[in-house]
């Protein structure tokens, strides 16, 4: 990279401030995604003065900058494709205000999804999107991505509780959109900017909605001789209107991954499990319990075990929440996916993953979040082995194909970053992404914000994925 | 008719055929806004046609205003041109719905009434008891963005679209997000359309998740001396385990407003006597579930109610219900109907903010001497109607005065104010659309990608977009 401006990014941030050794710049190659792409330089800003000052000089020196939290994406979207700086928020981790009366809180991009929670926690609220990585994750990066997780099936996704932020757009303009109040006249900027994945302008600041703890919370663990009974019961539960606040499947490879990792007590040998939390009132609670545990019943669940306190159930949140890096003790390198179908058509598309996986050669592991029909097939794979990484690959894809198919979508809430941008066409017509093209080059118009990224580039399906065998070698388990 | 707009309905005719284009007629009455009448409407069959009139429209340079049942047309400013009124009323159709996925997805001209009988097949609904209910179709609900009454409990619109179709400016067909309820694929676009007034695109495609029709419901109102304390009922709720469908808090003004002619016109189920009273503020709340779980809300609802030292506390059910929760969904088209010069603005602020907001507003409208009422939603916003008398000239000013007072206190308290309903011919003085906005210029950058050429209902949205 050119020297002038490492020498003036020391200047602004200090050395302590500004990594550029080949060894220092390793570990931001890497999210929790199978992509590596490297930087040339991180900067770590520590307000939001500091980002206009990175994007001035990214300007300056035409190059490019990618937004980076804790780095736990899984579509390469905090990774520089194109090299260039990235701008890591982790000392932007202030609490700027928690407004209990009022249910907002206010905080800077880096804050990690779960210690708002805990910080909120004496007031009774929380926040509620709660990605499987909340406790490493950043709110910043919930925002660019758009994050799900488990209880995003009652609360709703990071959107649905961000009321305002404040960015800094690729021309250095800092812009506060929306705002702590409702129902902000104008068209909807926020709704944009929040899963725009990096790409539109860098978030500085964020207030989003607080939600109360529900006062009683129960959860189920129905075991199963059938991966389709499992299926079919979600089938039942969402058919029947109910809403429990998370519905999580885990097949017998899961189970037995998770098992070996945290003993939560899981059936090791069991074809699949249910998860499922119910909340709300007490009377609430106790008439969607027996709701749940009569349709798991009906579609011959083996047993439906109701955690006894709330050690058991943490326990078996531990299980769901730690499943990937318990993945990770059994493959090292795996490929975790994304996809999404409508929910009636989970007992199909599982048998036709189990299909697809048999035809590629790889056991697929199912964990997911079933009750919103957001499936998240892991394909486990030797990393040293390049032909291998290939299949990987390609079974992906054919298992996206098979969600498109069902009617469904590409990324239910990982985003498409750098591993789905070529899928897009199968899902937009060329008129719909040429729409987003034009919404991407009106705020970013040199492109230099998160290059490579979301749109479908020129190069040759498969050229993303020709890297040293070496460099997926190296991925450790991570929490996903 | 000009020679100009006989070539233009006759080229119109034959996109639709000559029976689905109204030209120089009575008919069109119905499409005016503000006083302006389109030269012609035409009703397209399909998302095809519609986009071959809008590429039509925007090289002929004729200004389209998409319409549904047209009851939200006053909402914002008149357009600056308005040539052509796109009615959608023929694209009326569910396109899909699985109702074991609860997902759904249909075309913008459908009534929500008719939409309510084929969810309510599968015991399903939307949460949208949005205003003129009965006639409202869903493209124009998700156009205008008003809201609900349910929004505290389901949210706003922007909570359930899972996607939309739609043509822009240019006539080109596109679309964003899909029709499963979780999906974080390319740019939410949707979003900025809804709340748009036709400005950005025209809906041909809304794809919705639905819920399960509640089991069964239950209302609930206290009544207070003072807003003060109805509000500490607002907070106090938040603040427990209670999670009512529906919390709104009605000024004294509204027994008289909810108990009159106009509203026994618009919502025919009667409201309980003495439910609302001229000398009190009343808190109703709405709760859904098993008769256990709302034996416990009635019990906690009396308990808060009596901390806050209400007056009393009743409970409705069957038609009173219906009575009340109509006439809160109906606000707005009461409130127009109760007098010529009616002007509703709406706010929203931090709900601990609104106490300060609602003696504000009080005080300007009895500054200017003009009668008032507000209902205010649970989550800050705060419908505050003002309804002089008659629509003189002497009522226009005091309501330009207090309008002017009201709106930058608002802001001054972080919140933000507008004036979606007024007479058409004061919104010229009127800050329609309240104060600037941050992003005014990211809005208009917007508006350029989406309707280049300036076709789709130009200066009804702010900022004069």
């Amino acid at each position: 990279m050119d020297s002038r401006l490492l020498h003036e990014l020391r200047r602004v941030f200090g050395t302590e401030g500004v990594l550029h050794e080949p060894e220092d710049l390793l570990l931001y190659e890497y999210d929790g995604s199978v992509e590596v792409a490297g930087p040339d330089c991180v900067v770590f800003p520590r307000n939001t003065e500091d980002v206009v000052a990175i994007v001035k000089l990214a300007n300056r020196y035409k190059t490019p900058l990618v937004g980076r939290g804790a780095g736990t994406g899984l579509s390469g979207g905090a990774l520089a494709r194109q090299g260039g700086i990235v701008a890591v928020f982790s000392r932007m981790n202030r609490i700027l205000e928690v407004d209990p009366e009022n249910q907002r809180a206010t905080v800077q991009p880096g804050v990690v999804n779960q210690d708002l929670s805990v910080a909120a926690e004496h007031t009774g609220l929380y926040f509620a999107p709660d990605p499987s990585s909340q406790k490493a994750c950043t709110i910043g990066g919930n925002v660019s991505e758009n994050s799900g997780g488990p209880h995003t099936l009652a609360y709703g996704v990071t959107t649905q509780h961000v009321l305002g932020m404040t960015v800094v757009l690729p021309t250095a303009e800092v812009v506060r959109l929306g705002g702590s109040a409702v129902d902000r006249p104008g068209y909807d900027l926020t709704g944009l900017f929040v899963g725009s994945e990096g790409t539109l302008a860098l978030v500085t600041e964020i207030t989003v909605k607080l939600t109360r703890l529900p006062e009683a919370v129960k959860t189920l663990l129905a075991v199963y001789d059938t991966v389709d009974d499992a299926t079919e019961t979600v089938v039942e539960i969402t058919r029947r209107g109910i809403t429990p606040a998370a519905c999580e499947m885990f097949d017998s490879w899961t189970i037995r991954a998770v098992e070996e990792y945290v003993h939560a007590g899981y059936p090791v040998g069991a074809a699949a499990v249910l998860l499922i939390d119910v909340d709300g009132l007490r009377e609430e609670v106790e008439i969607a319990a027996a709701d749940v545990a009569e349709v798991c019943r009906l579609h011959h669940a083996s047993e439906v075990r109701v955690a006894r306190d709330a050690a058991e159930r943490d326990l078996l949140w531990k299980g769901r929440k730690n499943a990937f890096g318990a993945v990770g003790r059994i493959s090292p390198t795996y490929y975790a996916m994304d996809g999404v179908i409508p929910r009636t058509k989970l007992p199909a598309t599982l048998r036709r993953l189990a299909q697809i996986g048999e035809k590629y050669g790889f056991e697929i592991g199912n964990i997911f979040h079933a009750g919103d029909g957001n499936l998240h097939p892991l394909i486990p794979f030797n990393g040293r082995d390049r032909d291998e990484f290939r299949r990987a690959i390609a079974a992906g894809t054919e298992i996206i194909r098979c969600c498109i198919d069902m009617g469904g979508s590409i990324t239910g809430e990982h985003g498409v970053g750098m591993e789905k941008d070529h899928l897009m066409p199968f899902l937009f017509s060329a008129a719909d992404l040429a729409l987003m093209t034009r919404v991407h080059d009106a705020f970013n118009p040199d492109g230099r914000l998160n290059p490579g990224k979301i749109f479908p580039s020129s190069k040759a399906c498969g050229e993303i994925y020709a890297r040293p065998a070496s460099a997926v070698a190296v991925t450790s388990p991570k929490p996903a | 008719m000009s020679i100009a707009s006989i070539t233009a309905s006759s080229r119109l005719a034959s996109i639709v055929g000559p029976a689905h284009v109204v030209s120089d007629s009575p008919e069109l009455g119905a499409y005016e806004i503000g006083g302006q009448r389109p030269s012609s409407a035409v009703r397209p069959g399909s998302a095809e046609e519609a986009g071959e009139i809008i590429r039509f429209a925007a090289a002929e340079r004729l200004c389209v205003v998409p319409t549904g049942a047209c009851s939200k047309l006053a909402m914002g400013m008149p357009p600056r041109q308005y040539d052509l009124a796109l009615d959608l009323t023929r694209l009326d159709r569910v396109a899909a719905y699985d109702p074991g996925d609860l997902t759904l997805a249909v075309e913008p001209g459908i009534r929500l009434q008719n939409l309510a009988g084929v969810l309510a097949e599968h015991k399903q609904w939307l949460p949208l008891a949005v205003p003129y209910w009965d006639r409202s179709t869903a493209g124009g609900t998700i156009a205008s963005g008003v809201d609900s009454p349910l929004r505290q409990m389901y949210g706003t619109a922007r909570d359930y679209v899972l996607g939309l179709e739609f043509v822009t400016g240019d006539g080109i067909a596109a679309k964003s997000g899909g029709r499963v309820v979780k999906n974080v694929t390319g740019y939410d676009l949707h979003k900025l359309m809804i709340g748009a007034l036709g400005t950005l695109g025209v809906i041909t495609k809304i794809n919705f998740r639905t819920f399960p029709v509640p089991i069964s419901i239950r209302s609930f109102a206290a009544n207070f001396d003072t807003a003060e304390r109805a509000l500490e009922l607002r907070h106090g709720i938040a603040r427990s385990p209670l999670t009512p469908m529906a919390l709104e808090i009605l000024s004294p003004g509204t027994a008289q407003l909810f108990s009159g002619d106009a509203a026994a016109k618009i919502v025919r189920e009667a409201l309980p006597r003495h439910l609302l009273s001229s000398a009190h503020w009343t808190v109703i709340a709405e709760f859904s579930g098993k008769d256990q779980v709302l034996d416990r809300c009635e019990r906690e609802f009396g308990q808060l109610a009596e901390q806050c030292r209400c007056t009393g506390v009743s409970a409705l059910s069957g038609d009173t219900l219906v009575g009340a929760a109509g006439r809160k969904r109906e606000f707005v088209p009461i409130v127009l109907a109760s007098s010529p010069a009616a002007t509703i603005v709406k706010m929203s602020v931090l709900p601990t903010r609104m106490k300060e907001l609602l003696a504000i507003a009080a005080k300007a409208a009895a500054t200017n001497a003009i009668p008032w009422s507000a209902m205010a939603r649970g989550s800050g916003v705060i419908y505050f109607a003002l309804v002089p008398g008659e629509a003189g000239e002497e009522a226009r000013r005091r309501v330009i005065q207090a309008t002017d007072q009201i709106v930058p206190e608002c802001a001054s308290l972080g919140g933000n104010a507008t004036i979606p309903w007024s007479p058409a011919e004061w919104k010229g003085a009127l800050k329609v659309w309240g104060p600037e906005v941050a992003g005014l210029e990211q809005m208009r950058k917007l508006k350029n990608i989406f309707d280049p050429s300036g076709v789709l209902s130009p200066g009804r949205f702010i900022g004069g977009l």
